[in-house]
């Protein structure tokens, strides 16, 4: 690593602050991203700003048909939360399988999203279930949150405090995992409410996570895997690498949406 | 059978510290001023070097010093060794390039050491050594095999200019092209041995001390083989004479192969120490490892196999191509010739076998021994050809091995070996039965309900261990005997320290090499203690792989025994007042034949030093004894493992269902350690088969240095192993030992490739066969049968 | 650089460090507690798993400036009064190790497995929950069933 100022700020409008002032800062959250990033020294802020002590972004809230989370709540506390595993279980399910145990432990929602690995399963969750990314400054719509890999719509010095998830009628997880990394090579997200179907894709598309119109279209018109049946996904625009070319990551999109469709509840 | 015995599935001596966190790994080691040294890598895999600047680095805080591969030729530092000459058919000697440890005047690989950088803390050194400018001139890169002996293609070392090492030969081809001629049915196949990172979970590390005072260097070092290292780092490289240059292997995190081997860095380690007056530090990082630890496998290989009109072999032929990277490693040379030829008989009666191996040199990482070292390869090829001509004849696989399994012994193959013991057939019997084999179409039915694919592959195998005789090693081209040897001291008080040249590093000889002496002395386990990894301590030794630690070093221990026991029964003599010739040892007890007069072992230690009892011209007081071991034969462990498994063809996700294995591995003198061994064989086997792959893209970079990109097996990609024994006893050592550490990463390749192609309509599957690779043989069978 | 206090293995200790030191530097070079280990650079291996706050985390990838005032416990630190651990037990009486070298982060990401699932352990299940800890000696057959056993032994405490 290089050497930086670190910052322990202990609410999110400190947080805020102190990046307003420090040259060349980015904002630590669980870290599983970016401290190994910065060991590899791919990454070097001259100020690290610790989001650990901010109480004030932390935990989960449901109030009407919406579940609002904090910014620094782990995965471990969202995949445990009896509350949201009544209200939406797929958001649930979908944070029990990031990472492995120990990195559920110190992973958090905002640093997953702030991030924007193509590859994070936060992301398809987020853009199916039409989650809204509220920040110190603004609020931010899924749709107009992630704008590329590794790229979101966040400013210099804007930080996350918590993204509220609309609650669908039904909705599900699924992923196939890269042997290796164990990261998303294509994780589906499929989420139904009223009569509109939203699916979002995350680890296949070359743009990051996106919505599969097409599988969007077949599942709105009925909710059930069998409407998948024949629906080819173009690869077109997909990722491909060692683990996966392609052509076998749009075929697994809609293998793995047939199967979050059976999952979903 | 006692307890702590022979036989006994003895608790590990060695675990408490281990389980506890008070294991001495080289990088637990710190010196006093020690300073840590960081290796500039190339980052291209082919180039030359116009210039190095370190003017600026040298400037950096904390630096002490920066070397390149100048300052090792001022020094007269050799270059690193490859210690096994390979002929060519021609009789002409193996080209093998100079490899210096630092690189003077090209890189031949993507983490070729090109300078060191020495400062106070590790942070120093990393950071200055961003700062070395490299002036290189890059050169295009051939990491491939059939591009590398084209012509025109970039030469890796000039001493090869159509970068080949070697066309080595091995068998009869007169005869073999005869069997080939009479044949009923040939079954033609091509075959790729996937190349791979060892990833012993302790990376490398090394640390260099040296002392003014006594002109003493002192190596920590991750080493199977400590004695090896310093004869070669004496002898060869030049750092100082064997009696000024201590190496110590302290406990050491897994090697697999990778840590036999002298690698650069322990060498710069050690020489730098002498030059900045501190000691000096190294740890690979894990990224480091994979670019610069000496890789295993990557064979292509086009192989043949001809019947006769009742399914009897006639004869094998074999062509091989084996990559051996940008420089020969230490035993590199032989792991794809002696090591892999001579196991192309199976287990099986072949009456002619003829094999062709090119050595080859690619811009890429050395290749050398990794577990099994030759003989997964050999193996993978005749397991692969009789799955297939089995099919192609359609016999039933198990029937078409029995047909021919060799029966008799010794058997004396077309390809050196001639196995001494064993019986096939009753390790295929057992496991079939434990398998339940007959069972198998009933559940590839349940499977297809579930919309999976089910398939079964048996693999019988046969390896080469223990190895091996020195003269026999020697004719065969080794630079060195591969004998072991062991000193046993009795301490006065009857307690043992044995003294072995074998190194442990996860085999817990500390347990079965105590059980050995517990049982032979009739004292407790407890009282004896194995020491190793030591060149002050243990005079000379050859270390540890090729699973031989238990059939030569332990069989050295015996004669060491034998030893003791026969002084010890003077000393009783003397005591009991008896002729040496009536004194018996049973049970840790000498006696006087035909009376009750008798001494226990350390009663007879006591007097053998305090010698009271005998005058020091008649006999020499004290209890220490030492011996070498040369074996006889190579040792012939084998058996027969079985793999069931499901395939989803959605998405050519593999899961293993079952896995059966029956090893005949002689003695076993601690089957819960054996056991152990098998398991971790099998995985690195599946390793092989279904995750593990090094790639390097065509400009020489290696695609898959962590394990982000390597698929290393996890718990949840391995099933439980249900393992079985058969046994036929070794007969070219005292004990009968044929050794463990290497079957399962042998028999386990070809079990999962044999029952995926079972699975997937015998659509051939390459390894490793990820989900992808299956999920595409699963839709070529699906197409191919709907087309039927 | 600033001082990082915290508790390891029930004391008190500190250190003056730079900022960039990771969880383990801080073990390993300025505590000497050389039993968590290092053995990639991804976060991935789990050599190096420790107890901060009753939560197993890889120490490779924390500030131990972040961890000030923790409360962490290492592998030199499972066993008490000279009595080892039921899952130290278990590891050595199911063969669990041979290397030794991911044993202390395997014992200790066991544990937590033990403190969230409670003590009548699936295969299944801990195979999936080992997802984060990689050994290459044992195949992980022995390792599974220590923690198996252990998990029950732990039951008795």
């Amino acid at each position: 690593m290089y050497p930086f100022t670190y910052h322990q700020p202990d609410s999110a409008r400190k947080a805020a602050s102190v990046a307003g002032k420090a040259e060349d800062a980015k904002f630590l959250a669980g870290g599983m991203t970016l401290l190994p990033t910065m060991k590899q020294r791919l990454a070097s802020p001259a100020n690290l700003i610790d989001l650990a002590k901010c109480d004030d972004m932390r935990g989960i809230e449901i109030k009407g048909r919406s579940v609002t989370i904090g910014a620094m709540t782990r995965h471990v506390d969202v995949a445990n939360s009896k509350e949201l595993q009544e209200a939406i279980p797929a958001l649930a399910d979908l944070a029990g399988m990031i990472g492995d145990p120990a990195v559920r432990n110190r992973g958090t929602i905002g640093g997953s999203l702030a991030n924007n690995d193509p590859a994070a399963d936060y992301p398809a969750a987020a853009l199916a279930l039409g989650a809204t990314i509220v920040t110190n400054k603004r609020k931010i719509e899924a749709e107009d949150y992630f704008t590329g890999l590794f790229e979101t719509a966040l400013e210099e010095g804007e930080v996350i405090t918590k993204i509220t998830f609309p609650i669908p009628a039904k909705a599900g997880y699924e992923k196939f995992r890269n042997p290796a990394s164990r990261y998303a090579i294509v994780g589906v997200f499929v989420a139904k409410k009223g009569s509109e179907v939203r699916v979002a894709v995350t680890g296949a598309g070359s743009g990051g996570v996106f919505r599969a119109t097409k599988i969007e279209a077949a599942l709105t018109a009925k909710f059930s895997s069998k409407s998948l049946e024949g629906v080819k996904m173009p690869a077109e625009g997909l990722n491909s690498d060692i683990h996966a070319d392609a052509e076998y990551r749009a075929h697994l999109i809609t293998v793995m949406a047939k199967r979050a469709t059976d999952k979903a509840k | 059978m006692s307890e702590t015995g022979i036989g006994a599935s003895v608790r590990r001596k060695e675990d408490f510290r281990f389980i506890t966190g008070n294991g001495h790994y080289t990088d637990d080691i710190n010196r006093p001023g020690q300073a840590h040294a960081v290796f500039v890598r190339s980052p291209h895999a082919h180039a030359t070097i116009k210039k190095i600047d370190v003017v600026a680095a040298l400037k950096m805080p904390g630096v002490l010093a920066i070397y390149t591969g100048d300052d090792l030729a001022a020094d007269k530092i050799g270059g690193l060794i490859c210690g096994w000459m390979i002929h060519s058919k021609d009789g002409s000697p193996m080209k093998a390039g100079a490899h210096p440890a630092l690189a003077q005047g090209k890189v031949r690989y993507v983490g070729d050491h090109v300078a060191v950088v020495i400062a106070d803390t590790y942070a120093q050194a990393r950071e200055a050594a961003e700062k070395v400018v490299v002036d290189y001139g890059v050169l295009p890169a051939v990491v491939d095999m059939e591009a590398a002996v084209k012509k025109g293609a970039p030469v890796v070392h000039d001493v090869a200019s159509d970068n080949t090492v070697y066309n080595w030969h091995l068998g009869d081809k007169a005869a073999t092209e005869a069997a080939f001629a009479k044949a009923k049915h040939v079954t033609k196949l091509d075959i790729v041995n996937n190349r791979l990172v060892p990833n012993a979970m302790e990376p490398r590390a090394a640390v260099g001390d040296y002392d003014f005072g006594s002109d003493c260097f002192t190596l920590y070092t991750t080493s199977q083989n400590p004695h090896v290292a310093r004869l070669v780092l004496s002898a060869f490289i030049g750092i100082a004479p064997e009696h000024k240059l201590r190496v110590i292997a302290p406990d050491v995190g897994g090697g697999f192969g990778s840590k036999i081997f002298i690698y650069a860095e322990e060498t710069i380690c050690v020489w730098a120490a002498k030059k900045v007056g501190r000691p000096v530090k190294w740890t690979a990082d894990r990224t480091e490892a994979f670019l610069s630890d000496a890789h295993g496998r990557d064979h292509i290989t086009h192989a043949e196999m001809a019947l006769d009109d009742k399914g009897k072999i006639l004869g094998l032929r074999v062509n091989t191509k084996a990559n051996l990277g940008a420089y020969l490693s230490t035993f590199s040379s032989s792991v794809p010739t002696y090591l892999y030829a001579p196991l192309l008989s199976g287990q099986y009666n072949i009456p002619a076998i003829y094999c062709e191996v090119d050595g080859i040199y690619t811009t890429t990482a050395p290749v050398d021994a990794y577990r099994g070292a030759g003989r997964p390869e050999a193996t993978f090829v005749i397991e692969r050809l009789m799955e297939v001509a089995a099919r192609e004849t359609g016999v039933d696989p198990a029937q078409f091995r029995r047909k021919n399994f060799v029966t008799s012994f010794p058997h004396q193959t077309p390809v050196i070996m001639c196995y001494d013991a064993g019986n096939y057939n009753a390790a295929l019997e057992k496991a079939l039965e434990m398998a339940d084999y007959k069972n198998v179409g009933k559940r590839k039915r349940e499977s297809a309900k579930k919309g999976l694919l089910r398939g079964v592959g048996i693999s019988a195998y046969i390896e080469a261990c223990g190895i091996a005789p020195s003269a026999a090693v020697g004719s065969l081209g080794a630079g060195v005997g591969l004998w072991e040897s062991a000193e046993v001291r009795v301490n006065p008080i009857g307690t043992v320290e044995v003294l072995t040249g074998s190194h442990s590093h996860g085999q817990g000889h500390e347990t079965t090499f105590a059980q050995l002496v517990s049982s032979r002395l009739g004292i407790s386990i407890d009282n004896v203690s194995i020491v190793h990894g030591d060149t002050d301590k243990v005079q000379m030794g050859m270390g540890t792989y090729g699973s031989r630690s238990g059939a030569v070093g332990m069989s050295a221990i015996v004669k060491a025994l034998d030893k003791i026991e026969a002084k010890a029964k003077k000393v009783a003599a003397y005591v009991l007042e008896a002729s040496d010739k009536d004194i018996e040892f049973k049970d840790g007890k000498f006696s006087v034949k035909g009376t009750d007069k008798s001494i226990d072992f350390p009663s007879v230690a006591l007097q053998a030093y305090i010698a009271h009892k005998f005058s020091g011209q008649e006999l020499e007081p004290g209890l220490k004894e030492s011996a070498f071991w040369d074996p006889t034969n190579f040792t012939f462990p084998a058996g027969v493992h079985i793999c069931e498994l499901e395939v989803d063809p959605q998405t050519g996700v593999t899961r293993i269902d079952r896995w059966t294995a029956v090893d005949d591995f002689g003695e076993v003198i601690n089957p819960m350690i054996v056991e152990g061994q098998v398991h971790g064989g099998i995985a690195q086997g599946i390793g092989q088969a279904m995750h593990e792959g090094a790639i390097y893209n065509k400009d020489g970079q290696l695609l898959t240095a962590s394990y982000m990109d390597y698929t290393m097996p996890r718990a949840d990609d391995v099933p439980s192993y249900n393992v079985g024994m058969t046994q036929t006893r070794c007969p070219s050592n005292p004990l009968g030992i044929k050794g463990c550490g290497e079957a399962g990463a042998i028999a386990a390749p070809p079990a999962v490739i044999n029952a995926l192609t079972d699975a997937v309509g015998h659509e051939n599957v390459a390894m490793p066969a990820t989900p992808i690779a299956v999920w595409r043989a699963a839709q070529k069978a699906i197409t191919r049968q709907a087309a039927e | 650089m600033p001082v990082v206090s915290m508790t390891v293995n029930g004391k008190a200790v500190s250190a003056d460090v730079d900022s960039r030191t990771l969880l383990v530097q801080y073990l390993r070079e300025n505590l000497r507690l050389t039993g968590t280990h290092v053995g990639c650079d991804t976060s991935q291996c789990g050599a190096c798993v420790v107890h901060v706050n009753g939560d197993a985390l890889k120490s490779c990838t924390a500030l131990a400036v972040a961890l000030e005032g923790a409360d962490v416990v290492t592998i030199e630190g499972l066993a008490k009064d000279g009595k080892l651990h039921p899952m130290q037990e278990a590891f050595r009486e199911n063969h669990g190790l041979q290397c030794g070298f991911c044993t202390p982060g395997m014992i200790m990401s066991a544990v937590d497995i033990v403190n969230r699932k409670g003590n009548k352990l699936e295969e299944k299940l801990i195979r999936e929950e080992l997802e984060g800890n990689i050994c290459r000696c044992t195949g992980y057959h022995n390792i599974v069933k220590a923690i198996a056993a252990g998990a029950e032994g732990m039951a008795g405490q």
